[in-house]
């Protein structure tokens, strides 16, 4: 036994090993959430920072502690505003990720069944536009959609539209979506792809050779392969939709409510940091439960 | 030729029959890709119940001829015909044939009991029945436990009778194997191969095998056509390619053998004599073939009907050629010596290792004498 412990090297360079990544994932990730958490429990006040102390000094610690409460919380059910961008931002989410795997999954099958030669070329198309800042990308369909922009004189063009008539979409929900899907396509894409190029031909062909018609093959045996790779992207687009906030701020109008800009509205026009705090925690719980369904499927597995 | 060679197995040859209606037919069928011609107009009946190798080293369309017959390539030209039906056209899943893939191709999120109903799923046989079945294919490939398993969790002897239940559970009329012990170490596929010689004659199949490796052709089939470069070279039963090889490639893909170079001096009728380079006297044999006085023709002899001794045969009747032991490889059940004649030929000779010695009376540099009877070689002309 103390043979193969010595063969293994010391234990500590182990422990170094596993720590570095619970190291960062405590000081990036776990520190700020609670320090969040505390302040969402505290209470707005004109200062700098916006918020009454939680912590100075241990002297005060027990009164301060006595003066945390949920009130915000309990006003995030008070107001309409907050669970209705809640619910709106869940809705355009699920909209957009369904659309994005509808367009994503055909544009990933033609991928992975493409000659291997092309393949790069392909790829690298997907993540061509990462080359460019979001931002421009987003402002670009403002030039696209606007009643002037070039969407109109393109159908005008046409003779789609008459030389009077503007295409309505800037300032919708419609361009809300155009721009979610514009933007998380290649995060849809690239996990489909993945997941697909693995898919080993010869199972279509075993499928075939037992009697299976070719449609039927896709639901049998490449559909359900490819899930992996479809609940990857899923929630690769998801998550991130759900806060998002320049999208909808650049490209929709008053009307298209969403939590990140909720979020945004709050911490920096009403400078209410304890309410914006307790959005972005409830809005990490939501987003914890599909989540942790996944990990739960990939268990399975 | 003369006559056949050994016992025929099972007394099964409708070759043989000049009535019997082939089932499984390619006629003049060519195969390319781009330049490339996988298949070169070729030719072949198979027999219901026969157990058909195609033998031949990778790159020589034994595949793609198997895969025509599937249906994943459509012939260039010629035709296929399934008891008596051209195939032309017909998709996969609507041929009567199912395929055991050198892969094996198990669906890997389907448990066994899943990937062998697959295929009946597919011809919407009723549940029961389909339970059924897959009972019996499993207590047949003897997976019983085994049912609920995924295949990762399975060795690779049991995938591969997995992928053979799966083939067998649809009762296909034919069945084609694609390197199908490829995958096994040599102990499993030995026997399997006769596992699955008993499955193709309990269920009077028709199998198609696709091989590389001359042991499983020559231990499991009926006949065996030896292949290259897209060519049918020989189509016969294992003994008469072994023993009667109709040119040098099949000699010498088929096992071990001499080949000696030499012109016929002298023909009558299946008596020949050779002139070999570096021999002192002709060689007598009595396989002539097609060979004509002036020839240049091969000799060609199996190492195990070569005899070696230390001392010269006196028998006239026998071919003997003097030689120094050149090297001796030792393998248990039988031994190697490689014998350089004179001018440099090293000639084979195996010597069955029939009593314990473990010191052997002949060993490296004895000058040795190499002896074989009249009938014992042929001569090849290609």
């Amino acid at each position: 036994m103390a043979d193969q412990s010595a063969a293994r090297g010391p234990t500590w360079t182990k422990w170094l090993v596993v720590a570095v990544p619970y190291l960062w994932l405590l000081v990036f990730f776990l520190a700020p959430f609670v320090i969040i958490v505390k302040i969402s429990l505290s209470q707005t006040a004109i200062a700098m920072p916006p918020y009454a102390p939680v912590f100075d000094g241990l002297a005060t610690f027990w009164d301060n502690v006595r003066e945390l409460s949920l009130e915000n919380y309990v006003w995030l059910t008070d107001d309409p505003l907050y669970w209705r961008s809640y619910l709106s931002s869940l809705r355009i989410a699920s909209l957009s990720t369904l659309m994005l795997l509808l367009i994503g999954y055909p544009i990933a099958y033609a991928m992975a069944r493409a000659p291997k030669s092309i393949r790069p070329t392909l790829l690298m198309l997907v993540i061509l536009p990462f080359w460019t800042s979001f931002l421009i990308r987003v402002y670009a369909w403002i030039g696209i959609l606007k009643p002037e922009g070039l969407l109109t004189v393109a159908l005008q063009g046409l003779g789609v539209l008459g030389p009077d008539e503007q295409v309505r979409i800037m300032n919708t929900e419609t361009a809300v979506f155009i721009g979610i899907v514009y933007s998380y396509l290649p995060f849809m894409i690239l996990p489909l792809y993945s997941a697909l190029e693995k898919l080993d031909g010869t199972l279509l062909e075993a499928a075939s050779d037992l009697g299976c018609p070719p449609v039927e093959a896709f639901w049998v045996i490449t559909w359900p392969l490819s899930l992996p790779g479809v609940i990857a992207g899923c929630f690769l687009c998801f998550i991130p939709i759900m806060g998002e906030f320049v999208i909808p701020d650049l490209l929709g109008g008053s009307e298209t409510l969403m939590i990140g800009r909720t979020l945004w509205n709050e911490f920096f026009s009403n400078r209410d940091w304890p309410v914006s705090s307790a959005v972005a925690v409830v809005l990490l719980v939501i987003l914890v439960v599909p989540i942790m369904v996944f990990q739960n499927y990939q268990k399975k597995i | 030729m003369s006559k056949s060679v050994g016992p025929v197995k099972r007394k099964f040859a409708p070759w043989l029959d000049p009535n019997a209606k082939p089932y499984i037919r390619f006629e003049a069928v060519t195969k390319r890709f781009g330049d490339f011609t996988a298949v070169d107009n070729l030719s072949i009946d198979i027999y219901e119940r026969e157990f058909f190798s195609l033998l031949g080293p990778s790159g020589c369309g034994k595949t793609t001829l198997m895969r025509m017959l599937a249906g994943f390539e459509e012939p260039t030209e010629g035709r296929i015909l399934l008891d008596g039906n051209d195939l032309a056209g017909v998709p996969p899943h609507r041929r009567p044939v199912n395929m055991m893939f050198q892969s094996y191709a198990l669906f890997p999120h389907m448990s066994v009991a899943e990937n062998i109903a697959f295929g009946l799923k597919q011809d919407r046989m009723p549940k029961p029945d389909i339970e059924a079945r897959v009972a019996e294919m499993l207590k047949l490939v003897k997976l019983e436990k085994f049912a609920g398993r995924r295949p990762h969790q399975l060795s690779g002897g049991q995938r591969q009778r997995v992928a053979l239940a799966r083939a067998l559970a649809k009762r296909p009329k034919v069945l084609l194997l694609d390197e199908p012990l490829g995958a096994l170490d040599k102990k499993l596929r030995e026997e399997t191969q006769f596992e699955l010689m008993d499955i193709q004659y309990e269920l009077g199949l028709t199998f198609l095998i696709v091989t590389h490796d001359q042991e499983e052709a020559m231990t499991m089939s009926d006949r065996i056509a030896v292949m290259d470069l897209g060519r049918m070279v020989q189509v016969a039963t294992p003994a008469e390619i072994y023993e009667q090889p109709n040119s040098r490639y099949v000699a010498d893909f088929i096992g071990d053998i001499n080949l000696l170079e030499g012109r016929v001096a002298a023909v009558e009728g299946q008596h020949a004599t050779i002139a070999a380079a570096g021999l002192d006297r002709p060689i007598v044999t009595e396989h002539a073939g097609s060979a004509k006085a002036g020839d240049t023709v091969w000799f060609a002899i199996r190492p195990e009907k070569v005899r070696i001794g230390l001392e010269a045969p006196t028998d006239p009747s026998l071919n003997v050629v003097a030689g120094e032991v050149w090297d001796i490889g030792y393998l248990g059940d039988v031994s190697v010596y490689r014998v350089k004649l004179p001018n440099g030929t090293v000639v084979k000779s195996t010597l069955a290792n029939v009593t314990r010695l473990v010191e052997r009376p002949i060993g490296w540099d004895d000058k040795a004498y190499l002896s074989w009877p009249r009938d014992a070689g042929l001569v090849l002309t290609s």
